[in-house]
């Protein structure tokens, strides 16, 4: 009995550290969840020596991943890093705080090409942190034909040496804007059509994987992936081989913007932190570090120029009028998630 | 003699599988490059690197610290709990054991989602304490197995004798029973503390507020591409385990005893 | 030792953390959401029975089923192996089998991928002898090697310990009576074995029905498993009552399995599973 006591003793003391661990309270805080390797993490350490808030930075693969973890309610954080489709989705559940514009005189630096965009028309709830296209990477050591529509990944020349994305809104969206639709799609015969397409398309397919795609394009596994231009930046780099192209029927290009959710604990932290991030020397910091595209015009003008005129990161605007941003499918989802079951199921 | 040869051809290649990507994986902590296929010159600057990798470290931390904790609490409640169904009746010990066996049974994804709906149901915001509570969840069980066939053994009597000698029953269960049950209760410690650290499916889902544990980072990183620093530090993991594991077991075999008991 | 009080606290623990969670888990499964309302329905169920979502189911029972059967036959004469070595060899092997499973297995698997990828380090072995080269990766064979290379422990520890508590008397009888090798084997020793087999079948098969790690990282997306559909609808589609659904069947198949296990294994008494360790 006594050792039962004990042990209910020491239990109590473990639980009363951890506890007390966990609320360190005094310290402003901000709570940061942001995409993985979505942030040059200098700039982290910058934001808390100029500011003394201190920052707990957590990462996300996906917006699907990190809508749950909000959702659940579980988690407070204070700032996020959604793609648009997201913040509508998320707008329409009400789960993001209105922006204080006086806590964020730098908001101002952003492009008004990335304004007012349909998923939150007067940003009254978001402010964009990088924007990018969707493209084909490819190896043109490999690919003899023109990349220049979504064809090509239809090839059978390259039969087992296309990688797709394991993502089902961007592959099945492909297939839609190859068979002249809309990437967002919400037609049930559209979809069924894209669902053929796709099927005829697997037996091509090496892989349909997400990010590990970038090593793939490196050394050399396989001819074309289908990536962000950010990515692509990264790939050409390191493969001097690599070239990307958007096709000319047009592609998906996506912001990713900062939000406060509601069941932000620091609001004010939040705002300071979106306003950092607007800063032009530290958007500068982090387009250079992660290599998409910065929609905010002192950080652009600071850019070195053949990075302002690279076609891959800051395409013509002819480029991107023909690409559509991705909208919340709503319930429509379901359809979506149809398609991708039978899709794998043979 | 022939039978000698293949016996040892055939463990050879055994154990040329189950050791290949682990080499593959401590040699590429060497590698100068990033790369995960190509070799391009020995260097340790991942070794340095990953002190400085914040993301690392903290998952490492997280790590260490819940499979510490998870294991000890998880192996006090769970032996206790052992003698205590022990001495049930024969239905409720049926009973009280089937309950006990759903985690182990189940798979981890359904074990996991269950936790985090209970965990969202009662509003508990999920990070640390969420964490250990699942860990501790699905530990209890191994330990209580690990323990039971060691009570069952026991001999009623050297406890009632030592009631009868006058000790009380805490003293007779601590200087008595414990001693005899305690090769179980290491099994199990072991057990849980392997098991937590190794955990990443429970965990992914019951988490959150900054705490990720090195399972989780690593998943996240197999999407965006596995840095070398992973490679060196779970490298260096792995050596101090090798390590532990050759001292615990040279003390065994000097004493005969504990280690004939404790090897089935 | 009348000390039954001593569990009671744990009997509340698994009432909150054992049996709650499920209930909740079967109360999802049951309902539909409709609108703001929640009611009881089958549907989830009758989801399931689409054919699409069988072929999967399938797929991923026969893939553990290759896996098991292949942990099988490479395990048995392993654990046969290591049943006849002397106390300090039996005690290294021993570690050496148990030792990769200290490494993450993320990490385990991953690693597979540097050897089995098209430039990787088999195809540059095999291409020195003008083979190859092969696609490995992200095809069912990589899979289920990935399955059986992580699970193949779980086979060899329960007939190991089967096998090592023998009575070896018998098999000395059988072969005084003029029994060959094989005949011993085939009459004595693997029907005595067959208790730690089938916990062995278990440990492997249930894992592998379940995984949804290996096939991602192996299979390079090319296949959804059961595992792979129920991650899918907690995190992407956000169906919490199908995806509950689709986890009472996967508990369902496991809970068969072990009945198969208990049958085979009446006077263990539910060691089965404790024994392995």
């Amino acid at each position: 009995m006594k050792k039962s006591l004990w042990g209910l003793a020491f239990m109590g003391l473990l639980f009363c550290g951890m506890l007390t661990g966990c609320g360190d309270s005094d310290q402003p805080m901000v709570y940061v969840y942001n995409w993985g390797d979505y942030i040059d993490e200098d700039v982290i350490d910058m934001f808390e020596e100029e500011t003394g808030i201190k920052v707990r930075y957590e990462m996300y693969d996906t917006n699907e991943d990190m809508y749950v973890k909000v959702k659940a309610g579980g988690n407070a954080y204070d700032v996020l890093i959604p793609s648009d489709y997201m913040i509508e989705k998320m707008l329409k559940e009400d789960m993001l705080l209105e922006l204080n514009y006086d806590n964020i005189p730098n908001a101002s630096q952003t492009d008004p090409k990335f304004l007012n965009q349909p998923y939150d028309p007067d940003n009254k709830y978001s402010i964009p942190y990088m924007w990018c296209t969707l493209g084909i990477i490819y190896d043109a050591n490999m690919v003899t034909d023109p990349v220049d529509t979504w064809e090509v990944l239809w090839n059978e020349k390259y039969a087992k040496e296309i990688i797709m994305l394991d993502s089902p809104r961007d592959t099945i969206g492909i297939a839609l804007k190859a068979l002249g639709y809309s990437m967002n799609s919400i037609n049930p015969a559209e979809l069924e059509a894209a669902k053929v397409k796709l099927q005829e398309q697997r037996p091509l397919v090496l892989a349909y994987l997400v990010d590990q795609s970038k090593e793939k394009m490196i050394s050399g596994e396989a001819a074309m992936a289908i990536t962000w231009s950010g990515d692509a930046i990264t790939m050409m780099e390191q493969n001097e081989n690599l070239r990307y192209s958007v096709p000319k029927q047009g592609s998906n290009y996506s912001i990713d913007a900062m939000v406060i959710p509601k069941t932000a604990q620091n609001k004010e932290n939040a705002e300071a932190f979106i306003n950092f991030m607007c800063r032009p020397d530290i958007a500068l910091k982090n387009t250079e570090y992660i290599r998409y595209s910065t929609p905010n015009m002192g950080a652009f003008e600071l850019l070195p120029d053949e990075i302002k005129n690279d076609g891959a990161g800051y395409p013509e605007d002819s480029v991107i009028e023909e690409c559509e941003v991705y909208l919340d499918p709503g319930e429509a989802i379901a359809l979506y998630d149809q398609v991708w079951t039978e899709l794998f199921a043979d | 003699m022939v039978k000698r040869f293949f016996e040892r051809i055939y463990l050879l290649i055994i154990f040329a599988f189950l050791y290949a990507p682990i080499i593959v994986l401590m040699a590429f902590s060497f590698n100068e490059s990033k790369s995960r296929s190509m070799w391009t010159g020995f260097s340790l600057k991942w070794y340095e690197k990953v002190f400085q990798n914040s993301e690392i470290m903290s998952a490492l931390y997280y790590t260490i610290l819940i499979a510490i904790l998870s294991a000890v609490i998880a192996t006090i409640i769970g032996t206790i709990s052992a003698i205590g169904i022990q001495s049930l009746g024969k239905w409720s010990k049926k009973a009280v054991l089937d309950i006990n066996y759903l985690p182990v049974l189940n798979p981890d994804i359904v074990t996991g989602v269950s936790l985090m709906i209970l965990f969202i149901f009662v509003n508990m915001r999920l990070g640390f304490l969420t964490l250990l509570l699942s860990h501790i969840v699905f530990n209890i069980p191994y330990v209580i197995i690990s323990v039971l066939p060691k009570l069952r053994q026991l001999d009623k009597n050297v406890y009632e004798a030592a009631l009868d000698l006058g000790a009380t029953p805490a003293y007779a269960i601590r200087r008595v029973v414990l001693p005899q049950i305690m090769p179980g209760v290491i099994t199990g410690l072991l057990l849980a503390f392997t098991l937590s650290l190794d955990d990443f499916v429970i965990s992914f889902f019951t988490t959150g507020s900054g705490v990720t544990n090195l399972s989780i980072t690593i998943y996240s990183m197999t999407r965006r591409g596995v840095s070398p620093e992973i490679n060196a530090i779970s490298t260096l993991m792995f050596a101090v385990v090798l390590v532990l594991l050759v001292v615990i077991n040279g003390r065994m075999s000097q004493d005969k005893n504990v280690s004939h008991q404790d090897i089935k | 030792m009348k000390k039954k009080w001593l569990s009671y606290p744990y009997m509340i623990w698994m009432a909150i953390f054992i049996v709650v969670p499920m209930a909740l888990v079967l109360y999802y499964a049951f309902t539909v959401r409709d609108g703001e309302a929640v009611r009881f329905s089958l549907a989830n169920f009758q989801k399931f029975c689409q054919p699409v979502y069988l072929k999967v189911a399938l797929r991923s029972i026969m893939l553990a089923f290759y896996c098991t059967i292949g942990c099988f036959l490479l395990g048995y004469p392993l654990a046969m192996i290591l049943a006849s070595k002397e106390y300090v060899q039996k005690r290294m092997l021993l570690l050496l089998l148990i030792l990769p499973m200290w490494m993450n297995i993320l990490l385990r698997t991953y690693a597979w991928m540097t050897l089995l990828e098209k430039n990787g380090l088999i195809n540059t072995f095999l291409g020195n002898f003008g083979l190859g080269p092969y696609q490995f990766l992200y095809t069912d064979i990589a899979v289920v090697l990935g399955m059986i290379y992580n699970f193949l422990p779980f086979m060899v520890l329960p007939i190991y310990s089967v096998l090592v508590k023998m009575d070896h008397s018998l098999i000395e009888a059988a072969e005084d009576l003029g029994a060959g090798r094989l005949t011993v084997f085939r009459k004595v020793t693997f029907p005595l074995s067959i208790p730690g087999v089938m916990s062995g079948v278990v440990m492997v098969f249930m894992p592998a029905v379940s995984t949804f790690i290996i096939s991602r990282l192996l299979g390079g997306g090319q296949f959804s498993l059961i595992g792979n559909l129920i991650e899918q609808q907690f995190l992407w589609v956000g169906d919490w009552h199908f995806g509950s659904a689709l986890s009472i069947v996967m508990m369902i198949l496991i809970l068969i399995s072990t009945a198969i296990l208990n049958h085979y294994d009446k006077d263990h008494d539910n060691e089965g599973v404790g024994g392995l360790w």
